[in-house]
């Protein structure tokens, strides 16, 4: 069992919000690599179920990340699902915590990519205090 | 891991139904999800095969109420029961802060019992767990069968095969029936969270 601060979670709120829901991502997750949510913001119309969807994540990632070791890969540090509308970019920001953004087609996946790389930094930092 | 958000007022923890490839893990899921719907906002996932077998896990949450004023959201999980899938049952351990053993009363199960223990017991200590020291329920589960003259285990031979050593509470059970699901599940969320109590404080 772990905690986070309540200004821990209040300062990831802060970057979800003004470093990715600024540029149109719909939704940003972070969750643990056990399926637990730890964070989560949206533009207000996400409406699936989060609480699943961060089971379904985490089992997703793990079983990438499992994939990547047996090809002898230490990971695939990309994973990324393209839909129609909806499209999912997953990433690590640690051993045990993973940043999941859905996002529509206004926002291109260079951009989205460096905005994550800027916020699991931040969130690196956040989690070490 | 347990997860206490203590901006949100609230604990998530995590609880694997482990067990034998057509132990009954999934079934419990589905008498606990059909029980309890009122409780349950979503819909149960599950990942399986064609033949409607477990391939990757089942997913229920269910909210309990509060404690100490915290929110506690228990997420309950199955792994795939068939040998081939020991890598994914790997993976839904992750993190896990309680466990269900399912293990089936027949008699012709009587191995794939034992073996399924004790590759659980290499499994967590793949994650640094000890199946000595995490909250651990046995279910033994099909007792329903005893009315159809199928051949079934003691409760005794039970004990012998899978709990001398772990001496953990245990119910004997049918997830079919319904009978001792419920209290299975209420055995392991209180131990579960006395484990945590220190933190809940
Ligand atoms: N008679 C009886 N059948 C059961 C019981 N529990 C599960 N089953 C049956 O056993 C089969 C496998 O159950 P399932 O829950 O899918 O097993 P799992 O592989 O452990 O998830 C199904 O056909 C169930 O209906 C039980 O308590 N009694
Ligand atoms: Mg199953």
């Amino acid at each position: 069992m772990y905690n986070v601060s309540q200004e821990q979670l209040e300062t990831i709120d802060v970057t979800l919000k003004e470093d990715l829901l600024s540029i149109g991502v719909h939704c940003a997750i972070v969750i643990d690599v056990a399926g637990n949510t730890i964070a989560q913001l949206d533009d207000g119309h996400c409406t699936f179920d989060v609480t699943s969807f961060a089971a379904l994540a985490a089992g997703n990632f793990a079983a990438v990340d499992a994939m990547a070791k047996l090809v002898g890969e230490q990971q695939f540090s990309l994973h990324f699902h393209r839909g129609e509308n909806e499209s999912i970019h997953f990433s690590k920001v640690n051993e045990d915590i993973l940043l999941i953004c859905i996002f529509g087609q206004d926002v291109s996946l260079g951009f989205l990519r460096l905005k994550t790389t800027e916020v699991i930094n931040k969130i690196k930092i956040i989690w070490q205090r | 891991m347990g997860f206490i958000n203590v901006k949100k007022k609230e604990v998530q923890i995590k609880i694997v139904y482990y067990g034998p490839g057509r132990g009954g893990k999934t079934t419990n899921l589905d008498y606990i999800n059909k029980k309890y719907k009122q409780r349950i906002k979503t819909e149960m996932v599950s990942i399986k095969t064609h033949g409607d077998r477990t391939l990757f896990f089942d997913f229920l949450p269910v909210d309990i109420g509060k404690i100490h004023g915290f929110d506690i959201k228990i997420q309950l999980y199955t792994v795939p029961g068939q040998v081939k899938y020991n890598a994914t049952r790997k993976l839904v351990l992750k993190g896990v802060d309680g466990i269900v053993f399912v293990a089936d009363l027949q008699r012709e199960r009587r191995d794939s019992n034992i073996k399924s223990l004790e590759q659980m017991k290499e499994n967590l200590l793949t994650h640094n767990k000890d199946a000595f020291k995490i909250p651990l329920v046995l279910q033994y589960n099909k007792i329903d069968l005893k009315d159809q003259g199928i051949p079934l285990l003691s409760v005794e031979e039970m004990e012998q095969d899978l709990n001398s050593e772990l001496k953990v509470p245990y119910f004997v059970g049918s997830a079919l029936t319904g009978d001792s699901v419920v209290e299975t599940l209420k055995k392991i969320i209180s131990m579960t969270l006395i484990s945590f109590r220190k933190e809940l404080q």
